[in-house]
């Protein structure tokens, strides 16, 4: 093609924040920054082959309910056998009518994160009209697609997307694998070390119409039973006074449960258990 | 080969200038009014998706007059340059005054070094958490910068205009004031008393956006009922 000014103007024109990070800032990227052939072998300099010591992210629970669509994550993050935090928030909100969780490497997961939250406002912004939630879902695709010589070296980042779909009218889901491949999920899912406990407990809790209040309900007993079988996943802690982070998205918005009511429903979650005095 | 007349540069800063003017004057006024409530912007547009006021990020707004085509691209950048900066360093570190000395170089750049200037005239404002911490900047054309005080009038007859808002400005004043205040002086060059709601384009940029919207960004465009209902509000 010719190289006129219509053509390059044509060609900078871009609605996306990434593809204008990626042209004139790469060195900001969370990744993409060092080209596949020239990453190290993994491990560490000092031990070849050990995997790389980093924080990892854990266990997010989402789900569809009455309303709309729910997520919650726990507040571990593990490095090895030591626990590298407490308190890290592993769930976001992505914009007004989406959230988005996280497991895996946490340092690139929340620079991703960071990233998608602006690539939705900067697309809001350019263009005057959200996107569809089918296109933030291919966004998020693309950028765990971007990240894959990194997962290749063991530095993963598998996110799960949750939103609510305006014109159909309800709240979608969506899982993703290491090469961005993109998995429409239908009423619930898990991703993460507990991902299996926890999956295997919404199959018995979960039951189609869920109101609001019972669906964060099933979201903390499954978490629960995560960490209850996975070193890796933190449960309610109520010394600390640290509950799981949940987040509902229905036709008004995304919102976070305040940590008051979640401290109520943690508590019967742990009463009951204590009650029925059985071991698993 | 051609022999060049010479000019001397008094003589093409003075032409170029007025054929910037020129084009700005020959659409129609934008008016920006700070008050209690947080800053109000108000166009006169009859197109309600081509649009003269947009958000640049949490606490900034940008409202222009002149040729579409070019404080569209102005825009557009004025949102990248936000955007990295919030990304690389953090929201907070965004400002208006940031912001505004970029848009005054590459005005400046233009007005100097391009076959023509680009005619526009831009404001950039910026949202405090008082009254005083609210920033408005004027930019024109040849890329001077201003610091307003109170509210900026752009394009059309400013003059007129910016007579009538003038008169009526208070700080005192909430949002539904503010606009009807804009709206008085957008009339002040026409006949008429008044425009219809739909050759209007509102927006504001609202000063408790956190605690009475729950979120950061404080930028609300105004759809034609919220304005009637906003307008219709007790004096």
């Amino acid at each position: 093609m010719q190289e006129t000014t219509a053509n390059r103007v044509a060609a900078n024109a871009t609605s996306s924040f990434t593809e204008h990070l990626q042209r004139e800032r790469p060195d900001l990227m969370p990744f993409g920054q060092v080209p596949f052939n020239q990453l190290p072998a993994g491990g560490h300099a000092s031990q070849p082959g050990a995997p790389l010591q980093a924080p990892h992210g854990t266990t997010i629970v989402a789900m569809t309910y009455a309303g709309g669509v729910l997520m919650a994550g726990d507040r571990r993050a593990t490095m090895g056998n030591v626990i590298a935090s407490r308190h890290i928030e592993k769930v976001f909100p992505a914009d007004q009518y989406s959230v988005l969780g996280i497991a895996g490497t946490a340092g690139i997961a929340l620079d991703i994160t960071r990233l998608f939250q602006v690539e939705l406002e900067h697309y809001e912004k350019i263009e005057g009209t959200l996107l569809s939630l089918d296109g933030k879902a291919n966004r998020l695709g693309a950028m765990v697609r971007g990240n894959l010589p990194m997962a290749m070296q063991g530095l993963a980042v598998v996110p799960l997307f949750a939103g609510f779909d305006r014109p159909a009218g309800f709240g979608r889901l969506f899982s993703y694998d290491v090469t961005g491949g993109r998995y429409e999920e239908q009423e619930h899912h898990a991703v993460g070390s507990g991902s299996m406990f926890a999956r295997g407990a919404l199959k018995k809790l979960w039951r189609p119409g869920l109101s609001e209040q019972d669906a964060v309900a099933v979201a903390v007993e499954a978490l629960y039973d995560a960490a209850d079988d996975d070193s890796a996943t933190g449960g309610p802690d109520p010394v600390r006074q640290l509950w799981p982070v949940v987040y509902i998205v229905n036709r008004t918005g995304a919102f976070r449960i305040p940590d008051r009511d979640l401290a109520a429903v943690a508590g019967r979650v742990i009463e009951s258990r204590t009650v029925a005095q059985r071991e698993a | 080969m051609t022999q060049q007349f010479y000019v001397s540069p008094e003589q093409l800063m003075k032409d170029r200038a007025d054929f910037a003017r020129k084009g700005i004057a020959r659409g129609r006024s934008v008016v920006v009014i700070s008050c209690r409530d947080g800053i109000a912007l108000v166009a006169e547009n009859a197109s309600p998706s081509l649009h003269k006021i947009g958000e640049i990020y949490d606490k900034i707004a940008f409202a222009a007059v002149g040729k579409y085509n070019e404080f569209e691209s102005l825009r557009q950048a004025g949102v990248r340059y936000a955007d990295v900066r919030g990304y690389s360093y953090d929201r907070e570190d965004v400002t208006a005054r940031g912001l505004a000395s970029v848009y005054a170089q590459s005005l400046g750049a233009v007005f100097t070094a391009e076959q023509k200037p680009f005619e526009v005239e831009l404001a950039v404002a910026e949202v405090g958490q008082a009254q005083e911490a609210d920033h408005l900047y004027r930019l024109t054309f040849d890329g001077s910068i201003a610091d307003e005080h109170g509210f900026i009038v752009m394009g059309g007859q400013a003059d007129k205009v910016s007579e009538a808002v003038a008169a009526g400005w208070q700080g005192e004043l909430d949002f539904a004031g503010a606009i009807r205040l804009a709206l008085a002086g957008l009339v002040a060059d026409k006949e008429t008393t008044t425009l219809p709601v739909s050759a209007l384009e509102v927006a504001v940029l609202d000063r408790a956006s956190e605690s009475g919207r729950g979120t950061r960004r404080a930028f609300r465009r105004l759809e034609d009922p919220d304005i009637v209902a906003l307008l219709a509000e007790e004096k």
